[in-house]
């Protein structure tokens, strides 16, 4: 035997260890049931990782799992819930490096414009949180109808939602489209942008760790091209939001198979995912139920 | 077989730091104050001087008023909401992780039950920071108007019986909707107050944003007539929140009165008996009858009047008096000499009128400030202990034969903050909320609060509500 | 129908007619739900320690029926349970018996045999359990067997399906069946609350059962989820002292399934304490259908002793 002594490693020079990116369903990572996975460049073409490459079958146990999950998460106070999404800004403001590196390296951008849009990731979770405990008190109504009857309209989450993601801004746009898709108690199946994946995963990751409850955001990373339709056509999913579709055709198509079972729809829109958000997107996946009771002695 | 005898269950109060002295929370920094003299806080419970505390005098009010004023001028009024928001959701969690603390802290110094402060006010004190602060970038879909606006400096004046959580209904929805605050706690329940000043200081609010300045009835009167503040916000009693609405009267200062009450909580043959049992326990035992909203006249069907005399009876004859910290406590002590001593001569007054006056056997403890739970029988509108509030865990029981007359009996009142309704019939539990003169109506409950739920009174309760979205409206301009 | 001897005269007329019984059963008083559960909970924050607590894990050890309802149940296996009721910690003479071993009624023999002298009673489940799904003379046939085989207590289902279908009067009938079969035997009726469903159906069939002749009413099987629950305890401990307010008659009550910690075991002693009241605090008038419980109480009390958490190792197994 030969004796070798081990270098010393320089300063700087420490070899990193690199994070496997997997999916995220029913509150655990593993790798698509196809065992495809696919390479993730930059915005300069280098390589960065693979991604788990999500099937229809992932798709559809997605959706199982965001069943699954809708009952429990739909039925806890908005106060809880409220607290649940406040704790994703909480943890996500710990892991700001990771995603803004993440959020440069994918968007093409300096870190400090990457940063600004964690900022902006972050505080919009905030401000979908305090949400939660009053969408009731704006959207809901007391209704005086003519009669001895007391009459209110409430509204409720319509139930598991499929989030084409926004394929352009990787963290603030699919923030945008998860947080008030949830904050009112549906669940979500979400397929990120395709060439932009990364910061979703470790979306995901947040997840895990904020007391989200397993199946009430799901993330298949791949094409929406792929997976949509499956989404679209889907019974047991109650709306969809196709903000990641950038062919009007394709579009087209994902709304009118849609209407089989007559999924409230979000169409693609230009939209600046740094402007305010106003209530449009927290209401699209509301229903509002009105019940009547008789006043007497 | 011998009897299941609980061991006394003693929170530790180690985990309170409690300071020999307070200065005046101004600005950011505890000071000095220039023109007043200190006075002592007390556990009720043991008469043991807790801490000094410094009395305001009109030249700290005016300190305080000024440093407000540059705060909302300068930093809070022009913060973004977003901001705001985030100081106020620091606040709330300050306020989760140091909740066992400020429970025992409460207990000490106000004397309720340590299950109380522990399960009732703190998660409420919390949670009411947390609402409002998601309130605070939303202010525009308040229902105010497009473009809310802030009034200013608010004064606020609380009373002794939930001093932090009085704090956090003032302070949470002013905060967020961009004014700064002057508060000042009761004179005999400072020390959570401070203890907040302090958490204020943990979460890095801007100084001058909240003042907290103590003192008895003299230094409330200094704050809320100073002329530089915008906003004033009372809850106390009646006497005083009608001292305060002559004292503004001619000036722009806007004003939120939350004052007394002499609740009815009505009980029909139809109840879910053992959970109204349940309900006229705690609407009138809780925090030991110190609520404003106490269900203090019971109301009940002369139909099932002896089952649930005789149901309540037994009932209190399990309720544990004693050590505030003790965790198997139920009620706790008077809060002070003074409120002990109105709570014995209005029920001597009852005893006086002709009515029936009983408690259960229960020791009272040597030391510090007790009252029995009591409850007196055979009492008419007519009486005074009918009619007044007493402020203690003394319950007047009357009758009645139909709904009517049980909304005549209920609306006879100058007050009329709340009201209970005990049924298992839906569409009347509708009608009496209609017919009831009261801020706030509990079908089948009874002492429920939420952040989210609007609170407040009629009449002379008061004016403006507390909590919810219409919480925020008292602290905007529209 | 027919009265029982345990209706006494002012109830003795609820029972003349299935119409009455109806009547009655429908007239008691609601429970609130949210107002139930919020007072279990209250009463699940009481703070038993020291003295207190040393007391109630020795009473709650002797309210147990320690008790074994597996397909796989063999003579072996119960024997093994045997041991353990009479002398529950081998390390520690001090640590009291419990109250009685509950098996199936093939295995009272075994039980009784190896019981026998120890004042542990062997109670048996009978009349189909868990389900109850059989003929009526297979019910009695099975009570009879186990009463037979020496069992001291039966431990009966109700059928639900002919309750939640509003047949009162068969199963009333039916558990006054089972009473004359089971002779001295004490009789514990299940009503399987996790079937029953609300609380209102918990307080009715508490009444029906008590009305029926039943010594104990009993919360479940073990085998329906959710079991025992402590405002489903704490309703039927409100039943069973209202009928003692209404006859003077105690009868007991028996949680069964889920309990398996000693804090929850004291959860429910604190509520019999305050609810029902100290003459509820004995084994003749409550007790635990448990297993598991008895190690943790054991470990409790060990604890208590030396100051130390002792860990599973140093409790035998059953």
């Amino acid at each position: 035997m030969v004796w070798r002594p081990t270098l010393p490693t320089k300063d700087g020079a420490r070899l990193d260890v690199r994070k496997t990116y997997k999916l995220y369903g029913g509150g655990a990572f593993p790798r698509s049931e196809s065992g495809r996975s696919y390479v993730v460049n930059d915005a300069k073409g280098k390589f960065l990782a693979n991604a788990s490459q999500a099937s229809r079958k992932d798709a559809r146990d997605a959706v199982v799992a965001a069943r699954k999950a809708f009952g429990g998460w739909s039925a806890r106070t908005a106060y809880n819930r409220g607290q649940v999404l406040y704790r994703i800004a909480e943890v996500m403001e710990g892991r700001h490096e990771q995603f803004s590196a993440e959020v440069a390296a994918s968007e093409g951008l300096s870190i400090g414009k990457a940063r600004a849009l964690v900022d902006a990731s972050i505080d919009r979770w905030v401000w979908y949180a305090g949400w939660a405990d009053k969408l009731a008190q704006v959207v809901g109504s007391s209704n005086p109808v003519a009669g001895p009857y007391f009459d209110f309209s409430l509204p409720e989450a319509t139930g598991v939602v499929a989030l084409l993601a926004p394929q352009d801004s990787s963290l603030l746009g699919l923030t945008s489209v998860i947080a008030p898709a949830i904050v009112s108690g549906n669940t979500a199946v979400v397929v990120t942008s395709f060439e932009r994946p990364l910061p979703a995963v470790t979306l995901g990751e947040v997840m895990a760790t904020s007391d989200v409850p397993g199946g009430v955001v799901n993330i298949l990373t791949g094409s929406a091209s792929e997976i949509g339709p499956w989404l679209a056509a889907h019974l047991d999913v109650n709306a969809i939001d196709l903000a990641g579709v950038t062919d009007h055709e394709e579009a087209t198509a994902l709304e009118a198979a849609a209407a089989e079972n007559l999924k409230r729809v979000r169409r693609p829109a230009d939209e600046d995912w740094t402007e305010s958000p106003g209530l449009s997107r927290l209401t699209q996946y509301l229903e509002l139920k009105t019940v009547w009771h008789p006043i007497g002695i | 077989m011998s009897r299941f005898e609980y061991a006394p269950a003693p929170e530790s109060r180690a985990i309170v730091d409690i300071k020999s002295s307070y200065g005046l929370f101004i600005n950011g920094a505890f000071t000095e104050a220039t023109d007043g003299k200190p006075f002592k806080t007390v556990s009720p419970a043991s008469e043991e001087v807790l801490a000094e505390v410094s009395e305001a005098g009109p030249a700290d009010v005016d300190r305080a008023v000024k440093a407000a004023r540059k705060a909302y001028d300068k930093v809070w009024g022009p913060m973004p909401g977003r901001d705001r928001a985030k100081y106020l959701y620091r606040i709330a969690r300050l306020i989760q992780e140091r909740s066992r603390e400020l429970a025992v802290l409460e207990s000490l110094d106000n004397g309720k039950p340590i299950r109380e402060s522990r399960d009732v006010d703190l998660p409420l004190v919390a949670a009411h920071f947390f609402y409002y602060a998601g309130w605070a970038d939303k202010l525009e879909y308040a229902g105010a108007g497009e473009n809310p606006q802030p009034l200013g400096v608010a004064a606020q004046v609380i009373p002794w019986n939930f001093p932090l959580m009085m704090l956090a209904w003032k302070i949470a929805p002013a905060l967020a909707a961009g004014n700064t605050v002057v508060l000042k706690p009761a004179e005999t329940t400072p020390l959570t107050a401070l203890a907040f000043a302090e958490i204020c200081q943990q979460a890095d609010l801007p100084p001058g944003v909240v003042n907290i300045i103590t003192g008895a009835g003299r230094t409330g009167q200094a704050l809320v007539e100073h002329e530089g503040v915008d906003k004033v916000a009372f809850t106390g009693s009646t006497a005083v929140g009608r001292a305060i609405a002559k004292s503004v009267a001619g000036t722009d200062k806007k004003v939120t009165l939350e004052l007394g009450g002499k609740a009815a909580n009505i009980v029909f043959e139809d109840a879910p008996i053992d959970q109204t049992v349940e309900g006229i326990v705690n609407g009138i035992f809780f925090n030991q009858g110190h609520v404003c909203c106490a269900g203090s006249r019971l109301l009940v069907q002369e139909s099932v009047y002896d089952e649930v005399l005789a149901r309540l009876k037994r009932r209190m004859g399990t309720l544990r008096v004693g050590d505030p910290l003790d965790k198997n406590t139920d009620i706790g002590a008077i809060n002070s000499a003074e409120q002990l001593a109105r709570i014995r001569e209005l029920s001597q007054v009852g005893e006086d009128e002709g009515s029936e006056r009983w408690s259960p056997e229960c020791e009272l403890p040597t030391q510090g400030f007790w009252f029995p739970p009591t409850v007196f029988t055979g009492v008419s509108q007519a009486h005074r202990i009918a009619r007044e509030e007493i402020f203690g865990p003394v319950l007047s029981v009357l009758t009645f034969r139909t709904p009517q007359e049980a909304v005549e009996k209920a609306n006879n009142t100058p007050f009329g903050l709340s009201a209970g309704v005990w049924t298992d019939k839906g569409s009347r539990i509708l009608w009496m909320a209609n017919q009831l003169r009261a801020g706030v109506v509990w079908a089948n409950t009874f002492n429920r609060f939420d952040p989210t739920s609007p609170f407040g009174g009629y009449k002379e309760s008061g004016y403006g509500r507390e909590g919810g979205r219409h919480g925020l409206e008292a602290y905007l301009a529209h | 129908m027919t009265t029982t001897d345990t209706g006494v005269d002012s109830l003795a007329d609820v029972t003349s007619s299935e119409d009455r019984l109806r009547r009655f059963l429908l007239g008691l008083p609601g429970v609130d739900q949210v107002g139930a559960e919020a007072r279990a909970a209250t009463l699940g924050t009481r703070s038993i320690k020291t003295t207190a607590k040393a007391y109630a894990l020795d009473l709650a050890i002797q309210m147990i029926d320690l008790t074994t309802l597996e397909g796989q149940d063999t003579p072996g296996k119960v024997r093994a349970l045997c041991a353990k009721a009479k002398r529950p910690d081998p390390a520690d003479p001090t640590a009291p018996q419990v109250a009685a071993v509950c098996v199936y009624p093939d295995l009272v023999a075994t039980a009784k045999f190896e019981l026998k002298g120890t004042g542990i009673n062997v109670a048996s489940v009978a009349t189909a359990f868990p389900s109850g799904r059989s003929s009526l003379a297979i019910k009695i046939q099975d009570t009879k067997d186990a009463v037979a085989a020496g069992a001291d207590e039966v431990d009966m289902v109700i059928d639900r399906g002919a309750f939640l279908s509003g047949r009162y009067g068969l199963v009333f009938d039916e558990i006054a069946a089972i009473r004359e079969a089971a002779g001295d035997a004490h009789l514990k009726v299940i009503l399987e609350t996790g079937e029953l469903v609300t609380y209102d159906n918990v307080r009715r069939a508490s009444w029906l059962a008590m009305l029926a002749g039943a010594d104990f009413i009993k919360t479940s099987t073990g085998k329906v989820s959710p079991a025992a629950t402590l405002p489903v305890t704490l309703v039927m401990l409100e039943a069973v002292r209202d009928y003692h307010e209404a006859t003077g008659l105690h009868i007991g009550v028996k949680p069964a399934g889920g309990i398996r910690t000693a804090k929850d075991a004291i959860k429910y002693l604190v509520t019999v304490n305050e609810t029902a009241g100290p003459d509820w605090l004995d084994p003749e008038l409550f007790r635990f259908g448990a297993s598991s419980l008895l190690n943790d109480l054991l470990m409790q009390r060990t604890k208590l002793a030396t100051g130390n958490y002792p860990g599973p190792d140093y409790f035998t197994l059953d």
